[in-house]
């Protein structure tokens, strides 16, 4: 690994010394060039033998012939490989590098998780395979559902929602029909500003009416504005905690006990649960509802958008509401799943199905390998170092960008910096363009919303010091470059295969599919 | 005719029970490039403070309040081929939406363009 910014650039020597060879922290964002697979094709090549056909087609299906040759590409073998391979290099992943994606927790994927779930007994086994034939998986899924219930203090769990936002929706449904079981019809979710985006699309899409709580100066929800909102007509409140900001909200079981008061259900959005594992049980906190990012928390890969696993941690009362299926352990010692010819009988209140089946068994082999092999303290290990490297990066940095809540004590995993104090006409894309050039994977930039021009940082527990502070390093020069006005930043990235790209245009008229020849 | 402006940076023209809506140039410069436009239909009955409008920037998704209650009788159809007028003149061809209006005592608590202009400068 090179040295810390080893050309000695520094922010006075302006865009010049940037736009030459150099950067900062000696890497470049230097990719191959590659056509698309259709462009590369050789016509009349093939990868496979296949032997001409020695008969006409099946009587009846004459119809369906082609009329025309498929716009297959045709390439060997070899130039098959070779282009998947070049584009896999065009990749940048968290196992190239630091991927600080705040909101996202890019975190680094442990091989051993990867050695379990491949295991053909759980990566070949089929969702309609007889239970008997499945009982290491069924075995897996209940005691993934046992830590997490432990995890949390809670007293159910839902395992089939397949991502975050897919577990909200469950949390919500329970809430619906708990709400419904009692008789009474409460209309309004109140979601505060810190929480995230999803949450109100969730509560919107179960048919709830959304109120927004405002957020105090320091980024935490205005307990006041959320206490004095609640009535007959609150169905209950979604709280993101950690929040958006980055922050625990502290006043939680205040909040949770208010809400029970009023007669209403506390969802929580537990996609930043890893900030708080091993430390906070949401149960203790009085909270009703909270899904749990398995691809977060625990590990399992999720770059490219998925696949996640949302499983729903539930309290006593909304329990009895949770979907089918779920698995329990029979009085022999096996587990079995309980569906619906059996639920009817044993969990009458279910309010239904999330999936069609039982969730994401290869990301439940990975969290239950994980959580298995660090242990109760190696849980705790990884919520504190997470919260250390996040502060880490704030105290480092935030003299040289404005940290709107750099006052309200610790940060939680991520790190809230926003684009007051850049030169005029210089933005926060800027800057994440500008780390491009450094050889990083930009932060999240413009979210969360209630901080101007946001850029989130999410550095995770496994980076080092070192590593760390490389990543410091680029992100306070191009701090610097942007508060003097250097002109050089608003075009970068300089040294990537393409340079600043149009998203506008990319948005306003989106090309999504090749068209070439094929008319031809 | 009279324009007044919102606390979420909308504004209207008044013209007797008919006004147009759209949002200021300050709201477009803080969306950014404005990539698509959900307008309401005409016939649409809308309530002061409902969002029947959508702006869609390479930022974010922003909801269009509506400043007055009425039912809308127009959209702005050029916004489907050029979102980008949005940008370029959101207090002139970029409009959004019109509408009659059923209560133009609604009106009162709005701003004036001097009012505006000191409130934005307060931000």
């Amino acid at each position: 690994m090179s040295a810390v910014n080893a050309a000695g650039w520094r922010p006075e020597m302006g865009s010049a010394a940037a736009g030459s060879a150099e950067t900062t922290s000696g890497d470049k964002a230097l990719m191959l060039e590659e056509a698309l697979i259709f462009e590369l094709r050789e016509p009349g090549t093939c990868g496979v033998d296949i032997d001409a056909a020695d008969r006409g087609p099946v009587a009846g299906l004459a119809r369906f012939l082609r009329k025309a040759p498929a716009a297959l590409p045709g390439l060997s073998e070899p130039e098959t490989v070779r282009h998947y391979t070049r584009l896999s290099r065009q990749n940048y992943a968290i196992d190239l590098g630091p991927f600080p994606l705040g909101s996202c927790t890019m975190k680094h994927n442990p091989r051993l998780n990867e050695k379990v779930a491949r295991m053909p007994g759980f990566a070949d086994v089929h969702p309609l395979a007889p239970q008997q034939s499945a009982r290491g998986a069924l075995e897996v899924i209940n005691q993934l559902a046992f830590w997490l219930i432990e995890l949390t203090g809670m007293h159910g769990v839902a395992m089939s929602p397949k991502a975050g936002a897919h577990g909200e929706l469950c949390g919500v449904l329970c809430i619906k029909a708990a709400l419904e079981a009692r008789g009474e019809n409460r209309t309004v979710m109140l979601v505060p500003e810190s929480a995230h985006g999803t949450n109100p699309a969730t509560a919107a899409f179960a048919g709830f009416s959304i109120e927004s709580i405002p957020a105090t100066a320091d980024g935490r929800v205005d307990l006041a504005a959320l206490t004095a909102r609640l009535g007959p007509d609150v169905a209950g409140v979604m709280i993101t905690n950690p929040n958006t900001c980055g922050l625990f909200e502290r006043e939680m079981k205040t909040i949770s006990d208010a809400v029970h008061a009023a007669g209403g259900y506390v969802y929580c959005d537990g996609a930043n649960f890893n900030a708080i594992v091993g430390k906070v049980r949401p149960g203790d906190l009085g909270i009703d509802a909270m899904h749990i990012n398995l691809h977060k928390t625990f590990s399992t890969p999720h770059g490219g958008g998925g696949p996640g696993s949302g499983p729903v941690v539930l309290s006593k009362a909304l329990s009895p509401f949770g979907p089918l299926p779920y698995t329990a352990r029979m009085p022999d010692g096996t587990v079995r799943l309980i569906e619906e010819e059996d639920g009817a009988a044993e969990h009458p209140q279910s309010f239904g199905r999330m999936a069609a089946f039982h969730g994401q068994m290869g990301m439940f082999t990975r969290a239950l390998a994980y959580i298995l092999s660090h242990g109760a303290d190696g849980l705790a290990r990884v919520a504190e170092d997470a919260v250390l490297n996040a502060n880490y990066v704030l105290r480092s940095l935030e003299g040289e960008l404005e940290a709107p809540f750099a006052g309200s004590g610790p940060c939680m995993h991520e790190a809230l910096f926003s684009d007051a104090g850049l030169a005029e006409g210089f933005t926060t894309l800027d800057i994440a363009k500008g780390l491009i050039d450094e050889g990083f994977h930009p932060m999240t930039v413009y979210f969360p919303l209630v901080v101007h021009g946001a850029m989130l940082v999410e550095p995770t527990e496994t980076e080092s010091k070192a590593g760390l502070d490389r990543f410091i390093g680029s992100l306070r020069s191009l701090a610097r470059r942007a508060k003097q006005g250097d002109e050089g930043l608003k075009s970068a990235p300089h040294f990537a295969p393409r340079r600043r790209l149009d998203e506008t245009q990319a948005a306003r008229k989106p090309v999504l599919v090749w068209k070439g020849d094929a008319a031809a | 005719m009279s324009r007044y402006f919102t606390q979420d940076h909308e504004w209207i023209d008044v013209d007797g029970d008919s006004a147009t809506v759209g949002i200021t140039d300050y709201a477009q410069s803080q969306l950014g490039d404005i990539t698509f436009v959900e307008l309401p239909a005409a016939g649409t009955a809308v309530k002061k403070g409902d969002a029947p409008c959508v702006v869609d920037s390479v930022k974010a998704a922003s909801d269009v309040y509506s400043p007055a209650s009425g039912t809308v009788t127009e959209e702005n159809a050029a916004l489907a081929d050029e979102p980008e007028l949005v940008n370029s003149d959101a207090e002139g061809a970029g409009w959004l939406f019109r509408l009659t209006l059923s209560d133009a005592g609604e009106l009162d608590g709005l701003m004036d363009r001097a009012a505006y202009d000191e409130y934005v400068a307060g931000l």
